[in-house]
């Protein structure tokens, strides 16, 4: 199983964690993951933001790439892959769109791949029948709290692989690993993500509100899917700790990295030891590391 | 109260007279769902999306309240408010609006109609983040996240929060110095400027008609400020 | 050559204002085989009629044409009048020059030419017109009623008072529908039951009504005043003669399933009449579920009923009938929430339908008429109500309002705060719809009892430890709120049944996009259907309170008592009829027919000495609405339309292009 990979540029630099654990989760399941050469950025959401026909040539440049290599596209962070998906379907729905992208990046662009979530290729495609076999270590109940975020799973006509208001992808595969997803309300509420710079204080009380509902419902770890997600859950949990005086204390994990842990990896390969709040206290607990 | 944060946050929506017909604009309807690419005709402030909006609790104007005043052509007041800017383009709004209407899609629209009539973002620190982040792809390809960070802080003045986060993520290596470049540097420079060619076109086109329902309105909207 | 007269009204201004009347008549004077015109200012009037009368005679004229309005005002009255004069109806055209000529130009040179074409192309047709004679059907005055809720009950005894045999078909073990599972009914809050069991009560007792319970209309053929209809009865597996509804059965019987009346809510025995006031009041097994179909034992009620009716080996009885007339009245289901994700998606006990708390309330229901939360009966202290559910909203499929849960949900508030005083409710609302008579009032009547009024809908409901989180928003303050409920009731909309597609395609009657059944004309013929003899009564028709379900029951049934007021239908003569010497029995014609009107028979004839048989096509007269569809797919020419035969047309043609 082979696919392309869009690291995104957040997986370059503050999330380098993320794109560790993928890596290294990759590796162990036999799944090839190749970079593709000279990828740029996909506009996030500053991009659409500012200038529509901008927010889809960007994607569109690696995505000509990609369908060079005559490969599919894996992007692990929740916005790029809701931005590049959402590209291949403009592209694919409307003919004069290619036309436009074509007249500014000067380049042909035929929207030949597909793009998927990193947790749909590995639950699903990959499938977690293929990865039970691989387990070496169970999450021995632990209780999670999935939390999925809005770009992940919206628009559902984009996005495609999961229910919008209730999804199970992560959930399915924290089962198969041993743990407990808890069924919890915030599964899909929005961190703020990028008002994580200019709106601090509007994050705190989103992160404030998810981690308390994830608290409410019983949950030792959160499990994300995006680095802003990861991000806004746990460099500013002890900000938002401080600002609110709720204590939460409980560690967001990339659900590669959770998952990495039970395939038998260790926690130096999976980017572990650059969190915020401490992720090992928990693990530790429950004989994983 | 309306939540944490308040104080500048809680302002009152306008209690202004509307007059409908004149001092406002029935072509603005039709300009906004053609750039966003959905009937904002078609809201019936039902309220849900606001209800959905994890931010709403901080915006001058409730997501509905902004497309009822398009659908009366309250141009000025939609563009100036700060609801436009605050949009965390979260699509729950669109997601669940049983009328259909891509709400996100008509924030991301008046966010670009603000620019093109000159309009000075509300929220300039929002409309500044974009800038600067857009200018990081434009040059290097990808978002340099340290030079994003230091610039913002530098143009915003606020130099020192964030900084219990900011350092001990440079000890971890997550903030590179250096900028990686891509080797399609060129391309991009080009790909924003022809970009930049047709939003300067627009503009024009739309000023032309702006110029008009200008005289007819007796206002003019404030013009210069930051934003690309 | 016939001899056409053609007769140009003035309609006071209305066509002479704006046609030349008479240079009209000049050119009509040279067309082809018109051997008399005249002018009259009013010619649907009495002298201007008996001015067309006096000229058929007086002129010998074999063929009349009138230039006047359009056919649908007075085709029907010139028909009349041409008759009186002697002349068969039908060798009558009219060239409409009012609604296509001087009501749609203002160009007095323009609007003449035209004029002039369309009596042209009139007096060119009409040359081809043969005289035609309507066709006379039976009718069988026994009506068929589909559906014993309170339309079908409405209409059955309407048409049975009227002294015509009904029969009237349910697939439930009992008459009642919907009706029997409310509490009580808005605005004058009436006992649902105590106003519906003496309807039921005369529809069991009336001489002239038919009653077939637990059975299932099969199949339909036929046409109107002759319907054939299979209704399969199904085996109740007790004998309705011996069984006196003493209740012992039921009381015995050890095994309980999720009682569908309830929804799931309460239970039923496996023997059991749906509801105590059941009309009959005979049981059915529920065969599926019973242990003695299951496994050949148990047999308990068989041992306790005291007049030895219950019989296990009864089976389903074919039963075939002829009818004049049917009615639909075969009602609604509710919106299946569980489609809304952001309200549970159907899975929290505590999150239930409009229609699932009009069980709670109702003093027959799983909690005798208490007011408890499914999950675990406590009494609720803050109840919130949500309307719009599956209701004017796109997103779901569901674009139309279902007209009676905004009034179901004030009575629902009512009630509550009624039966459990202090107890705080809240409903979320986009508009409150209050259209009847009394609804408005109602509606007040509920705010001054404390129910309180969020104008605005609900984004999502959650479960936070023993109580659910309800968060929308009041767009009139312009704020998110969000309510702590012990339950929320969401007024589930309402659709048609989800068989409904299934019974109009065995009916062959038209259903839109939503399946209800679709009525004739929207405004004007909201009781019949595009089915001659077809009639429709209740919600398959479309959303509907019940007044106006009964108003409309009572509308059918009038349309079936005025047909059955007659020995025999006319049929218009304006139909498709078939060459049979030209017809190739290829049959094309058939599929295409949107109304079943066109069927194959054989016929013999001698050729070259010998007989044979071959296939042709055949018209049915009753059935066939004259759309003309088959003289399109007809190959050979053989197919013709009366009235509008390819021969009228192409003289038409002819004549406007010379």
């Amino acid at each position: 199983m082979k696919y392309a990979y869009f690291p995104g540029c957040s997986l370059s630099g503050t999330a380098r964690e993320y794109d560790r654990s993928t890596r290294a989760v990759a590796r162990a399941l036999g799944l090839d993951l190749e970079e593709i050469p000279d990828w740029s950025c996909c506009g996030a959401t500053s991009a659409h933001a500012t200038d529509k026909l901008l927010s889809l040539a960007l994607p569109a440049r690696s995505l000509a790439r990609a369908d060079r290599m005559g490969l599919d596209v894996v992007a692990p962070c929740a916005a790029c892959f809701n931005r590049l998906r959402t590209t291949v379907h403009a592209v694919r729905s409307d003919a004069r769109v290619a036309d436009e992208i074509r007249e500014v990046l000067g380049e042909e662009y035929g929207a030949r791949s597909q793009v998927y979530a990193l947790p749909d290729v590995i639950v699903n495609r990959y499938g977690l029948d293929n990865i039970a076999p691989r387990l070496k270590k169970s999450l021995g109940g632990m209780k999670v709290a999935c939390y999925y975020g809005c770009l992940l799973v919206r628009p559902s006509a984009i996005t495609a692989f999961d229910d919008p208001e209730d999804p199970q992808t992560l959930d399915r595969l924290v089962r198969a690993l041993g743990g407990e997803p808890v069924v919890w309300p915030a599964k899909t509420e929005c961190c703020g993500a990028s008002l994580s710079i200019t709106r601090t204080r509007v994050v705190w009380q989103l992160a404030a509100q998810i981690l308390t509902a994830a608290q409410k419902a019983g949950a030792e770890a959160i499990v994300v899917a995006c680095p802003f997600c990861q991000s806004n859950l746990d460099m500013r949990q002890v900000q938002a700790q401080k600002w609110s005086g709720r204590r939460w204390n409980i560690p967001v994990y990339y659900f590669t990295q959770l998952l990495g842990v039970a395939l038998g990896l260790s926690p130096g390969e999976l980017g572990l030891e650059s969190h915020f709040v401490d992720p090992l206290g928990v693990l530790r607990q429950k004989a994983l590391v | 109260m309306r939540g944490a944060g308040a104080g500048r946050e809680a302002e009152r929506v306008s209690k202004a007279v509307l007059h409908l017909g004149e001092g406002t604009e029935p072509g603005f309807l039709r300009e906004v769902e053609q750039e966003a690419g959905t009937k904002v005709s078609l809201c019936y402030q039902c309220g849900k999306c606001a209800a959905s909006c994890p931010v709403s609790f901080v915006m001058d104007l409730e997501p509905y309240q902004v497309m009822r005043l398009v659908q009366l052509g309250a141009r000025d007041e939609v563009l100036r408010s700060r609801t436009i800017w605050l949009c965390a383009s979260c699509t729950a709004c669109s997601e669940r609006c049983p009328r259909e209407v891509d709400v996100a899609a008509a924030m991301d629209a008046l966010r670009v109609l603000a620019r093109r009539a000159g309009y000075r973002p509300a929220e300039g620190q929002i409309a500044l983040f974009h800038g600067l982040f857009l200018d990081s792809v434009r040059d290097t390809g990808r978002v340099h996240e340290l030079g994003l960070m230091v610039r913002y802080k530098l143009k915003t003045g606020d130099l020192f929060s964030d900084l219990d986060v900011g350092l001990p993520m440079m000890r971890h290596g997550k903030l590179k110095p250096v900028p990686h470049r891509i080797r399609g540097t060129e391309q991009m420079r080009v790909l924003f400027w022809r970009v930049r060619a047709r939003e300067t076109a627009a503009v024009h086109q739309s000023t032309g008609a702006a110029r008009e329902s200008e005289a007819a309105a007796g206002g003019r909207p404030e013009k210069g400020g930051e934003g690309r | 050559m016939k001899r056409i007269g053609v007769f140009l009204c003035h309609c006071g201004s209305n066509i002479a204002g704006t046609v030349d009347i008479d240079r009209l008549q000049e050119a009509v004077r040279k067309m082809p085989g018109v051997v008399y015109v005249e002018q009259n200012k009013y010619t649907c009037s009495e002298p201007g009629q008996e001015q067309i009368r006096k000229g058929i005679k007086e002129h010998r004229l074999e063929r009349v044409v009138v230039a006047a309005c359009s056919p649908r005002m007075h085709e029907n009255t010139f028909r009349r009048t041409v008759e009186s004069a002697g002349l068969n109806p039908y060798l009558l055209e009219i060239a409409n020059v009012r609604e296509h000529c001087s009501w749609v130009h203002r160009d007095r040179e323009e609007a003449t030419a035209k004029a002039i074409d369309l009596v042209r192309r009139a007096v060119a047709k009409v040359v081809f017109n043969r005289p035609l004679q309507k066709a006379r059907i039976p009718v069988e005055k026994r009506a068929l009623v589909i559906g014993g809720g309170i339309a079908g009950i409405q209409a059955a005894l309407d048409i049975a008072d009227a002294g015509h045999e009904v029969w009237l078909v349910e697939k439930e073990p009992s008459i009642g529908g919907r009706m029997a599972q409310l509490d009580k009914t808005f605005p004058t809050l009436d006992c649902s039951l105590c106003i519906l069991t003496p309807k039921m009560v005369d529809v069991a007792q009336h001489p002239n009504i038919r009653l077939l319970t637990y059975s299932l209309v099969e199949n339909v053929s036929g046409y109107v005043g002759n319907f054939q209809v299979t209704i399969r009865k199904r085996a109740r597996s007790v004998d309705e003669a011996k069984c006196t509804g003493c209740g012992t059965c039921w009381a015995k019987c050890p095994h309980k399933v999720p009682s569908e009346f309830d929804l799931g809510l309460g239970q039923r025995k496996v023997i059991y009449v749906p509801f105590p006031q059941a009309v009959p009041n005979k049981p059915v097994i529920d065969r599926e579920h019973c242990v003695y179909f299951k496994t050949g034992k148990c047999r308990v009620c068989e041992r306790f009923c005291p007049t030895g009716a219950i019989d296990f080996t009864q089976e389903d009885e074919l039963i075939t009938e002829r009818f004049g007339a049917i009615v639909v009245a075969t009602g609604f289901d509710l919106f299946d929430h569980s489609r809304y994700g952001e309200y549970g998606a159907g899975r929290d006990p505590d999150i239930i339908s409009g229609l699932h708390f009009e069980r709670l309330v109702n003093a027959s229901g799983p909690t005798e008429g208490k007011i408890r939360r499914p999950s675990d009966g406590k009494v609720p202290r803050s109840v919130v109500f949500v309307t719009c559910v599956g209701s004017r909203d796109d997103h779901k499929g569901v674009s139309y309002c279902s007209r009676v849960c905004c009034m179901y949900t004030a009575k629902h508030a009512i009630l509550l705060s009624e039966k459990v005083p202090g107890c705080r409710s809240y409903v979320f609302y986009m508009d409150m719809r209050t259209p009847g008579k009394g609804y408005e009032e109602f509606y007040k009547r509920s705010q001054e009892m404390g129910t309180r009024y969020v104008r605005g809908r609900v984004a999502r409901i959650f479960r936070e430890g023993d109580h659910l989180v309800v968060q929308g928003e009041d767009t009139l303050l312009g704020r998110k709120v969000v309510v702590e409920a012990d339950m929320v009731v969401l007024a589930t909309g309402i659709t048609p049944r989800r068989d409904a597609g299934e019974l109009a395609r065995t009916l062959g009657i038209s259903y839109d996009q939503y399946a209800f059944f679709n009525e004739a004309h929207p405004k004007l013929r909201p009781v019949e259907t595009n089915t001659a003899g077809i009639y429709l009564a209740g919600a398959c028709q479309g959303p509907k309170d019940i007044p106006d379900a009964v108003a409309q029951a009572s509308g059918a049934a009038a349309k079936v008592t005025a047909m059955f007021s007659k020995d025999t239908l006319t049929a218009d003569p304006l139909i498709a009829t078939v060459n049979e010497a030209i017809c190739s029995g290829c049959m094309w014609c058939k599929p295409i027919c949107p109304y079943r009107a066109i069927d194959e028979k054989i016929i013999t004839e001698r050729v070259r000495g010998r007989t044979v048989s071959r296939r042709v096509a055949t018209v049915n007269a009753g059935l066939c609405q004259g759309c003309g569809a088959c003289t399109v797919a007809c190959r050979d020419g053989a197919m013709n339309l009366l009235g509008f035969s390819n021969e009228q047309v192409l003289a038409e043609v002819e004549a406007l292009c010379r």
